[in-house]
């Protein structure tokens, strides 16, 4: 902007009307027009990156929630499972796993057969060898437990329905086709095929898959079987920590920050601390619990224990932040009023301030807690990566979390993984929808503006 | 288990004594309550807040001992703290009269609860700098020093003789860090900028939470994100086709997502910061007919800047102390190079590496991890602390 037309004679500047932009007006209008439109850009883009992260993560992840399965009607002999034939359920838990193989395999011939009746391009035996390879190799295991669970069905000729293999569900979602089949070594052209006949017949279908919820993780070579159980038990168990120990120490340390503490150097310290401790990596607070609560009090790694007790310092700032500012948007006429009926100073707090407050206390609480349910680096440091699929009964039994869950998905080789860590984000993702919609709706019917 | 079954005793006895408490205040009232100093259930507070107090000091500074000198038995502490919450129960039934202060006497317990409950943050930050600082010191006398601030090569090798220069790892964090800041700082300078003073009241009441539910979202999802979506992408488009790498995890991967991930940081920040200049400024540049990009840059923007370098500096913070993105995003390669589409390894993902697994916590391999971890949280700190005196500072101005 120069002052050039300022110092020219002022009959020019006359024959400008005001309805008619000089050019100087239309650069600064154009520049005008260029900046908001920065703007907009800048907020589409913030909205545009949301929604492509949000499609992303739900077009991969959906298709974890559903599983393809193999009806196979199994022959249960008894010579193989019950010699004694006494049906003592501690004499057939000592058959082991791979003994049921013999068994699904046979079981298996009597499908190839039907199927080669149909289907002659294909001989028994190379049917009942791709069958093999088309049913989870967590099958076996699945039988085992049903057989012990019921002695009685052994002898009888049952139908259960198998997870297929990895491979074949991921041919039925569509993920794979021949050529990749071609040059994968876990599934061949043959077994599509095969798959194709038997959706045909109604032998395999794909649908709603609980396991992936409940069942616990299933090691690499069975992506089909793994699930989120014990995960989610485990971040049951620390959200429940964080909850029982971050909400009163929080509570009480914001009390006496807000309403007792004197104006002193200790105070200062401990405010400047709480607002450092809000900004510090999260990481770093991994370190403290492997360096104090593992290798100094040896509490047990990988324990739910541990998690909640990392995550609990972890949420305390933001809780005390969020607590303080409640306790002070309680305006001072009710401490005044309560301290005026001869209320004692506690008295006042306890049972006026802080019911008053409770609404945003447990607001910034559950976001809080929303925050910690979705923390990762602190828990990898604990050792809470470990391959754990036995469900944790206490807070001392190793236990994985849900996000941690999804680190582990994401390192393991199989791409069908990645469609499980999607899933369990998806999972993930629903519970902080909920506590964060329960923090609106919590702040939109108690919150009183005073 | 035991400990377990102690604190349901103890809480058992806590009940049984409130309700004594409550039951010999009323005896001793001789039925006219309004004799009492304190109200009845001062006087059960009393004593269960006694017992419970004196049950569980004991069985903590127990097991605080027995991790100073090595294993105590358990069952010994346990008794022990029974007896000592049974000393406390009879001692505080036991005072129980008609002019017993009751409440003061509580509150001066409560009192100091709240205290306790507050010097934790203190505590939590002692124990960090501890835990960190000595097994540092325990790394430093294996390994010297200047070959960690100064070494340019990281090789750990578990089988000892490794190099362990930190400076690579330093570099990737800092191109990453600045990569997503080059992102988050003018998309979310503007998206505040537009937000605050050009949008309508409809737009902003969309437009705001959806930026700020970028901020709620985990960062193992965008981490996920860089993994599966950003980074093949990235890799399939821009990398291989200028012939720049084939590796799809990269500096450019992690620095974007994570750029993404600061957008709301940085936005909300400036919102509030330039909400606070006030409106007769603004006024004063509209009524000397400047447009609004004008008044924007010319007087809310500088009036607002060192907020707004306050609210870079604390992204920044955040950026360097991040994980999840860089550990899925960025790779593990440490090297010292420019090319941005190449994988590059930082701090974060190195403690990570070397404190998951199997590990050995007298090798330096192990130890590293804390001393990059102190190196880490100093960092941090610093950069926190300078930018919340700034933005404190500037606060002031305006109030």
């Amino acid at each position: 902007m120069t002052d050039a037309t300022a110092s020219e004679p002022a009959p020019n500047k006359t024959k400008s009307s005001i309805l008619e932009l000089d050019d100087r007006t239309k650069k600064r209008n154009a520049a005008e027009a260029r900046f908001k439109f920065y703007g907009m850009l800048a907020v589409g883009t913030g909205v545009f990156a949301l929604l492509l992260l949000l499609i992303s993560i739900l077009s991969q992840g959906i298709p974890a929630f559903f599983q393809t399965y193999i009806k196979v009607d199994i022959t249960l002999t008894e010579s193989a499972l019950d010699p004694s034939g006494n049906r003592d359920p501690e004499e057939i838990s000592k058959v082991m796993t791979f003994s049921y193989d013999p068994i699904i395999n046979d079981s298996l011939l009597h499908l190839a057969e039907e199927l080669n009746a149909q289907h002659p391009e294909m001989t028994v035996p190379e049917l009942q060898d791709q069958l093999q390879g088309m049913i989870s190799a967590a099958a076996k295991g699945i039988l085992r437990q049903n057989v012990i669970a019921n002695p009685n069905l052994i002898g009888q000729t049952v139908e259960y329905e198998f997870l297929t293999s990895g491979r074949i569900d991921a041919y039925m979602k569509g993920n794979i086709d021949r050529e990749q089949a071609e040059l994968d070594s876990n599934v061949t052209p043959q077994q599509l095929d095969i798959a194709d006949w038997m959706v045909e017949e109604g032998d395999i279908e794909t649908r709603f898959n609980w396991d992936f919820i409940t069942a616990p993780d299933a090691s690499e070579l069975r992506p089909e079987a793994a699930g989120l159980g014990v995960a989610l038990i485990g971040s049951a168990y620390m959200m429940l920590i964080v909850f029982c120990l971050a909400l009163p120490i929080g509570v009480a340390a914001s009390i006496y920050l807000e309403e007792f503490a004197p104006k002193n150097w200790v105070t200062d310290l401990i405010e400047v601390n709480i607002s450092n401790l809000a900004a510090v990596p999260s990481i770093v607070f991994g370190i403290l619990g492997l360096a104090i609560f593992i290798n100094y009090m040896g509490l047990p790694n990988s324990s739910s224990l541990v998690g909640g007790l990392v995550l609990t310092l972890m949420t305390l700032p933001t809780i005390i932040i969020s607590t303080r500012a409640s306790l002070k948007s309680v305006p001072p006429s009710i401490r005044d009023a309560a301290l005026g009926v001869g209320a004692s100073k506690m008295q006042a707090i306890f049972h006026h301030v802080l019911p008053l407050a409770a609404p945003g206390i447990l607001t910034g609480t559950i976001i809080g807690l929303a925050q910690a349910l979705g923390e990762t680096a602190p828990l990898l440091l604990i050792g809470m990566v470990a391959f754990v699929n036995n469900y944790p009964a206490s807070i001392l039994d190793p236990a994985t979390a849900l996000p941690v869950q999804v680190y582990n998905f994401t390192q393991r080789s199989d791409p069908a993984f990645v469609e499980r860590a999607s899933g369990a984000i998806i999972v993930l993702l629903i519970f902080l929808l909920c506590m964060n919609l329960i923090a609106i709706i919590l702040r939109r019917r108690f919150e009183r503006r005073w | 288990m035991l400990v377990f079954w102690f604190f349901v005793l103890l809480i058992v006895m806590c009940l049984i004594g409130y309700v004594l408490g409550r039951r010999k205040a009323v005896a001793a009232s001789g039925g006219e309550l309004s004799s009492l100093h304190s109200l009845l259930s001062y006087h059960g507070w009393n004593v269960a807040l006694s017992t419970f107090l004196s049950g569980t000091t004991v069985i903590v500074i127990w097991a605080f001992i027995s991790s100073l000198i090595g294993a105590l038995p358990t069952l010994i502490g346990v008794i022990i703290a029974v007896l000592a919450a049974v000393a406390a129960f009879g001692y505080s039934y036991g005072r129980i009269d008609r002019d017993f202060r009751a409440r003061n006497f509580v509150e001066g317990l409560i009192k100091g609860l709240l205290i306790f409950a507050s010097s934790i943050a203190i505590l939590t930050t002692v124990a960090i700098v501890f835990s960190m600082l000595f097994e540092t010191a325990r790394f430093f006398n294996d390994y010297p020093w200047q070959s960690f601030f100064f070494g340019t090569n990281w090789a750990p090798n578990f089988r000892g003789n490794s190099d362990l220069g930190m400076l690579p790892l330093l570099w990737g964090t800092l191109y990453v860090s600045f990569i997503a800041l080059l992102v988050a700082v003018p998309i979310g300078l503007f998206a505040a900028i537009y937000l605050s003073e050009y949008a309508s009241p409809k737009l902003r009441a969309f437009a705001k939470p959806m930026i700020e539910v970028l901020a709620g979202i985990p960062t193992i999802v965008y981490g996920l994100f860089a993994l599966i979506t950003v980074g093949p992408m990235l890799r399939d488009y821009f990398a291989q086709p200028l012939g720049l790498g084939d590796s799809s995890s990269s500096v450019m991967t992690a620095g974007i997502v994570m750029g993404v991930m600061l957008i709301p940081f940085v936005s909300s920040l400036s919102d509030d910061i330039i909400n606070a200049v006030p409106q007769s400024m603004r006024d004063g540049s509209l009524g000397l007919g400047a447009t609004s990009s004008e008044t924007i840059r010319q007087v809310v923007v500088p009036a607002a800047l060192p907020g707004i370098v306050g609210a870079v500096l604390l992204a920044a913070s955040r950026a360097i102390g991040e994980t999840m993105i860089v550990v899925m995003g960025a790779g593990a390669a440490a090297r010292l190079s420019l090319n941005p589409f190449e994988a590059m390894t930082t701090v974060t993902v190195k403690i990570v590496s070397q404190l998951t697994g199997d590990t050995d916590f007298a090798s330096p391999e192990t130890l590293v991890a804390f001393a990059l971890g102190i190196t880490l949280f100093v960092f941090t700190l610093g950069l926190n602390v300078l930018a919340l005196y700034i933005v404190r500072k500037y606060r002031e101005q305006y109030e």
